[in-house]
């Protein structure tokens, strides 16, 4: 029987998509994160266009060496004369590719693993976990400093170190997820239609557990972003002279009494980063989750 | 109980063995020769080759593995090519300074968060509330080794109320520790306020109410109690970050602990120094882990039940 058209209307179908971007606009600070990473993400693609790396973020000129804030150089410059501004949003790209790489990366491995603990559980789920959890009780720091050790220093090799915390925490989350949906009667049905498994899981199993995994990128981006800083900060990360915000801080932490800019505006930059990416992340889990839908 | 630890104890041993293996394994391939790195420059290839056969070099790896195992049993972790000092005597002696450094930060993260988070989720949604969460956020978004040189910059440098680094009396603990405790304060306050509201709604506090407690007493005894175990399990989950936060902190504040002395060995490429720290740091989370489960037990008589039953 067909519907009356103003019934149709009243309650207007959505998709997850329209239905979480609506919850997600009235979030005011969602909003504020999202546009912060907008302009982050237009800077960091422009800064070709904006500056020469060449000529302005690695060439050096020893005359205005570690000038203040100024009109011409608005963040200052650092110990060879270099302009901090263009240097600060240059070291933007690195940031944010090592960040969303790195959690790209590990998303696939950990769902792979995930997904295959959780929808088969006995021998390959103990025998998945049990590496995590002794993946774990490494500090990440330190599985990042051996996996670069062993790889060499370079922004791909410290991708993939970081990669390793990444993937299992996104197992444990796609795990525990899968595992409440391995029983649900659709699955049996697609079992039951004769589905290989990996499709089951890919087509049926994987885009019910979203919800949590677009939070956990969302959070995980953010504290990639603060990893790959410190262990450029150790000097285990992206090599010099690339402005990476770590390799700034590090830099800047030998003038810390004559240049304090070359402390503090780094910092910023990555702080303001991670909050945004915080600020969303929040936003979205209050909006992804069906709690709190009306 | 007794029983309990045993158990998590001998279940340790194949957690080591295999972490230990993966370490082992990783670091052996890295960075050139270690024979010729002891020789020196000017040895000859005869005392390199000695060197080589002294130290088992040339035995195969599993052979190597083995011998190192059997080393570790009696505290023999190899020598440092640098100092030539041996690695676990090394990283004991440093171990004192970042338990040190790590107890401290954790006890202001304790102390600032959970007056914090209990005193957000009574008020929530008020605008103590919002500055409790304001505080939390920025908290989480820090880098710590970048407030450590903030603090430096402001309450040395410019105050000099406090050291920039290196370890004297007990002012010099105060910045370091602030600095890792700061980001756990972040996470433990956004814990206990989400804790607290969950057991806040529970019929057992209307309940306490209606008896005549005061609201102190019903927040304290009645609420704090039940809420205390997701709080502890977020303080667990978190000693990995201590660690990593200590790394940081003793780099910015030339804190003689073993961050420090991972820090200098790898940038001196000083094999068996990091590989001998790596190991035993992962065999410090495995006990700090163990002592969280323990904690558990003792907060929660239920929990406790539970490891009696199965020990």
């Amino acid at each position: 029987m067909a519907q009356p058209k103003e019934i149709k209307n009243q309650y207007k179908k959505r998709t997850l998509f329209q239905e979480t971007w609506r919850r997600l606009v009235k979030n005011r600070g969602a909003m504020l994160g999202l546009g912060f990473l907008v302009l982050l993400i237009l800077a960091a693609a422009l800064s070709p266009v904006l500056f020469n790396y060449e000529v302005d973020v690695i060439g050096q000129n020893m005359q205005e060496r570690l000038m203040a804030p100024c009109g011409a150089h608005w963040f200052g410059t650092d110990e060879y004369g270099r302009d901090l501004f263009a240097r600060v949003i240059y070291g933007a790209r690195y940031s944010l590719i090592i960040g969303v790489g790195s959690v790209l990366l590990g998303l696939v491995v950990g769902t792979i693993l995930g997904s295959q603990a959780g929808f088969h559980g006995g021998v390959t789920d103990s025998i998945i976990m049990r590496g995590i959890d002794i993946f774990y009780s490494i500090p990440n720091i330190m599985t990042a400093v051996v996996i670069v050790s062993l790889l060499g220093p370079s922004t791909v090799n410290l991708m993939i170190a970081l990669a390793f915390s990444c993937a299992s925490s996104f197992a444990r989350i796609v795990r525990a997820s899968v595992m409440t949906i391995r029983d649900q009667e659709y699955v049996e049905s697609s079992y039951a239609m004769g589905l290989p498994t990996w499709k089951i899981i890919v087509k049926h199993i994987l885009p019910n557990c979203l919800s949590p995994i677009i939070v956990q990128i969302t959070l995980l981006i953010g504290t990639t972003i603060i990893s790959a800083s410190s262990l450029s900060f150790l000097g285990i990360g992206v090599p010099a002279p690339a402005p990476e915000w770590g390799a700034l801080l590090s830099a800047g932490r030998g003038h810390i009494r004559d240049a304090s800019y070359m402390c503090i505006i780094p910092g910023l930059a990555i702080m303001f980063t991670v909050l945004a990416l915080n600020l969303l992340g929040d936003g979205l889990r209050d909006a992804l989750d069906p709690k709190l839908k009306k | 109980m007794l029983k309990y630890i045993l158990k998590r104890l001998v279940m340790l041993i194949p957690v080591i063995m295999v972490t230990s293996f993966l370490i082992f394994w990783a670091m052996s391939l890295t960075g050139g020769d270690p024979a010729l790195m002891l020789a020196g420059d000017n040895a000859k290839p005869e005392q390199i080759e000695q060197i080589r056969e002294e130290l088992g070099l040339n035995d195969p790896f599993i052979v190597r593995y083995g011998n190192y195992m059997k080393g570790m049993i009696t505290g023999d972790m190899g020598q440092s090519y640098v100092t030539k000092r041996d690695v676990f005597k090394t990283f004991m002696e440093r171990l004192p300074n970042t338990l040190m450094l790590g107890g401290a930060a954790v006890l202001i993260a304790v102390v600032v968060s959970l007056p914090l988070g209990i005193y957000t989720a009574i008020h929530q949604n008020t605008w103590k509330d919002t500055a409790g969460m304001i505080f939390a956020l920025f908290g989480t978004s820090m880098p710590n080794f970048w407030l450590g040189l903030m603090l430096i910059i402001l309450f040395s440098l410019k105050l000099g109320l406090f050291p920039t680094g290196g370890k004297g009396g007990l002012d010099s603990l105060v910045l370091p520790a602030v600095t890792v405790g700061f980001g756990l304060a972040a996470l433990i306050t956004r814990t206990t306020r989400s804790s607290m509201l969950d057991v806040l709604r529970q019929d057992y506090m209307t309940t306490a109410r209606a008896k005549g407690c005061s609201e102190k007493q019903v927040i304290t005894v009645h609420g704090l109690k039940n809420a205390l175990i997701p709080i502890i399990t977020a303080i667990g989950l978190q000693m990995s970050l201590v660690i990593t936060g200590s790394v940081l902190a003793e780099t910015v504040f030339s804190w003689p602990g073993i961050g420090r002395l991972v820090y200098d060995s790898i940038s001196k490429r000083d094999i068996p120094m990091v590989t001998g720290a790596i190991i035993m740091c992962s065999i410090l989370m495995c006990i700090i882990n163990l002592v969280v489960d323990l904690i558990y037990a003792f907060f929660d008589p239920r929990i406790k039940a539970q490891y009696s039953k199965k020990g």
